[in-house]
């Protein structure tokens, strides 16, 4: 390589430069992949359903309608019904499921409890398996006549339940399925945030003459809150959109009674090939997630203050 | 340690008894119908259902996968899933480890705002897409395929969120250090940065691995042959059938389970660790 002493500063710049320049790039490099994807298969998806939601299929093309699809929504009774189950398992299941995960959490930072390594490991485990083969299994459970459950009831002296025929009790076979499924993995959490709260509140209480009760309502609770928040803002939003459980466990009946409306999406869009439809169920079903979702926080951070 | 339980000491350990016993009840109560899955798939379809149930295992679990294996392609569901679930997995983590390097360690325009829509998009619902994604899936002739199942599935925001987190524990200094030795931006990332990641890598390819293993709705949407299956989708369709043959369903929910249970007790540590960075940590 021969380089004459003129070139040499020229060079350097050059080569600093360039090499500023792929530093800069670095980052963009590393984020490239993700970007991609991300516009692929999620932004280009999401703006493509708002576009079908204002159309109808006629004649094998796509017919823009503007609002029809949503004011169809409005006057259809079965859009109603999906809206008002998915509502009602939501305010029973959620409740009793966080309520049941707090106690145990609680249960399980007591210094009384014995074995609580394999009791823990014991209330984690249904969360790996996965929504159909619950399903599946529950749906076996709860059969009538010879179902494990009804089995139970009956030796206790309880009347059997009609588990998957009756439309009351067909929502509360979801809510049980679902306790039995996500409970565990919301002591989890909890438990990881009690554990984060000062024993010396505890024994300062306690000093003071704070009954169990006392303890639990001023210093666990109040603890817990950013765990509680986190929590019943990802159930919420879980369970409006639920689909797998009712698919499975009760395909939607009977009569409609577990049809939700993520559930109904699905029938509109490959049961009648209606995309247009479905696609504005869909947005109505983001709106309605994003609405909730915006209230809760704006309540529990005002609580929190 | 004898004696009859009086006093203060005698108290707690009553009130203990009296705690691990009804907490023990609750546990029995969540584990049975693993156990009733357990025995129940060992019985013939005709003698699942009885009064009182089984209690001890039958003899008849091989005849019941057997004609599961057979009638319902269920070897190909399993080589499906483990094809997604595996491929996925690993290129979910490059993918993620990637972006949240890049959102951890360097400064740049738009970080903020990429970084902000793609956490955003975790409230959207999944369902708005399935229409869209199944189109899209049709005009690249990708149904059936496995390239549908794991492409869109990649950029997990719930991974790029964890990865991003765990990085920026990772010290500056120690990437500098390396930079100066001149070292290059790709030997730095993953000879010195995804290292020091193991745990939560570990917790990441846990989770991947179970979302990519019990995913349904999207693969039931794009999956329209027996032989492309998955095995969720392929005992979905089993259910469908009219009669219902409960020895191979059932002894098919348990093969399904069995891997991720066994995986779960392995790596039940990561498991909870993952959990937790993903929700507590702020």
């Amino acid at each position: 390589m021969s380089v004459t002493a003129a070139d040499a500063p020229a060079r350097a710049r050059r080569t600093r430069s360039r090499r500023r320049l792929r530093a800069q790039a670095t980052p963009y490099l590393f984020l490239a992949p993700v970007v991609l994807l991300f516009l692929t298969f999620k932004a280009y998806p999401t703006l493509y359903a708002l576009y079908l939601s204002l159309t109808t299929r006629s004649g094998g093309q796509d017919v823009f309608v503007g609002a029809d699809n949503f004011t169809r929504l409005l006057g259809d009774p079965l859009f109603w019904q999906a809206l008002r189950n998915t509502v009602l398992i939501l305010v029973t299941q959620v409740p009793v499921m966080l309520v049941i995960a707090v106690l145990l959490a609680v249960a399980f930072n007591s210094a009384l409890l014995k074995g609580r390594a394999v009791l823990r490991v014991s209330y984690f485990l249904p969360i790996v398996m996965g929504l159909v083969a619950y399903g599946i299994l529950f749906s076996a459970l709860m059969n009538y006549q010879d179902g494990l459950i009804n089995f139970v009831l009956d030796a206790v002296g309880l009347p059997k339940v009609p588990w998957l025929a009756d439309p009351f009790w067909a929502k509360m076979a979801i809510v049980v399925a679902m306790t039995w499924h996500y409970t565990g993995n919301n002591a989890v959490i909890y438990l990881a945030q009690l554990q984060s709260i000062p024993t010396e509140l505890y024994e300062a209480a306690s000093v003071d003459g704070a009954t169990a009760r006392q303890r639990l309502w001023h210093i666990t609770l109040p603890g817990l809150r950013p765990a509680l928040f986190l929590t019943v803002v990802l159930s919420t939003i879980g369970t409006l959109q639920l689909f797998d459980e009712p698919y499975v466990l009760t395909n939607g009946g009977p009569d409609n009674a577990t049809l939700t409306i993520g559930m109904y999406l699905y029938q509109n869009a490959f049961q009648f090939f209606d995309f247009g439809y479905a696609s504005a169920i869909g947005y109505v079903l983001t709106a309605i997630v994003g609405v909730v979702a915006l209230a809760q926080m704006l309540i529990l951070r005002r609580r929190s203050r | 340690m004898t004696g009859t339980p009086t006093g203060p000491r005698g108290v707690l350990r009553t009130k203990s008894a009296f705690l691990t016993g009804f907490i023990a009840l609750g546990a029995i109560i969540v584990l049975a119908p693993f156990f009733w899955l357990v025995v129940a798939s060992t019985y013939p379809s005709s003698d699942i259902f009885v009064t009182p149930p089984h209690v001890v295992p039958g003899t008849h679990l091989l005849e019941n996968l057997r004609s599961l294996f057979t009638s319902a392609q269920f070897g190909a569901a399993i080589r499906n899933s483990l094809v997604v679930s595996v491929v996925g997995t690993v290129l979910s983590m490059v993918v993620c480890s990637a972006a949240g390097y890049a959102f951890a360690k360097f400064t740049f325009k738009g970080s903020g705002l990429i970084f902000g829509v793609i956490i955003a998009s975790l409230t959207l619902p999944s369902q708005v897409t399935l229409v869209p994604l199944f189109q899209m899936m049709v005009g690249f002739g990708w149904l059936n395929s496995y390239q549908a199942l794991i492409l869109p599935s990649l950029a997990y925001p719930f991974g790029i969120f964890l990865m991003r987190q765990t990085m920026q524990a990772v010290p500056d200094e120690m990437i500098q250090a390396a930079r100066v030795d001149g070292a290059g931006e790709l030997r730095i990332f993953t000879r010195i940065v995804l290292p020091t990641m193991r745990p939560a890598l570990s917790a990441l390819a846990i989770f991947t691995f179970l979302a990519q293993w019990n995913d349904f709705v999207y693969p039931l949407v794009v999956l329209r042959t027996q032989d492309s299956y998955t095995i969720p989708v392929a005992l979905a369709a089993l259910r469908g059938i009219s009669s219902t043959d409960y020895g191979q369903l059932l002894s098919g929910t348990l093969v399904s389970v069995l891997p991720v249970l066994v995986l779960f007790l392995f790596l039940q540590r990561h498991f909870v660790s993952g959990l937790l960075a993903g929700s507590v940590k702020q």
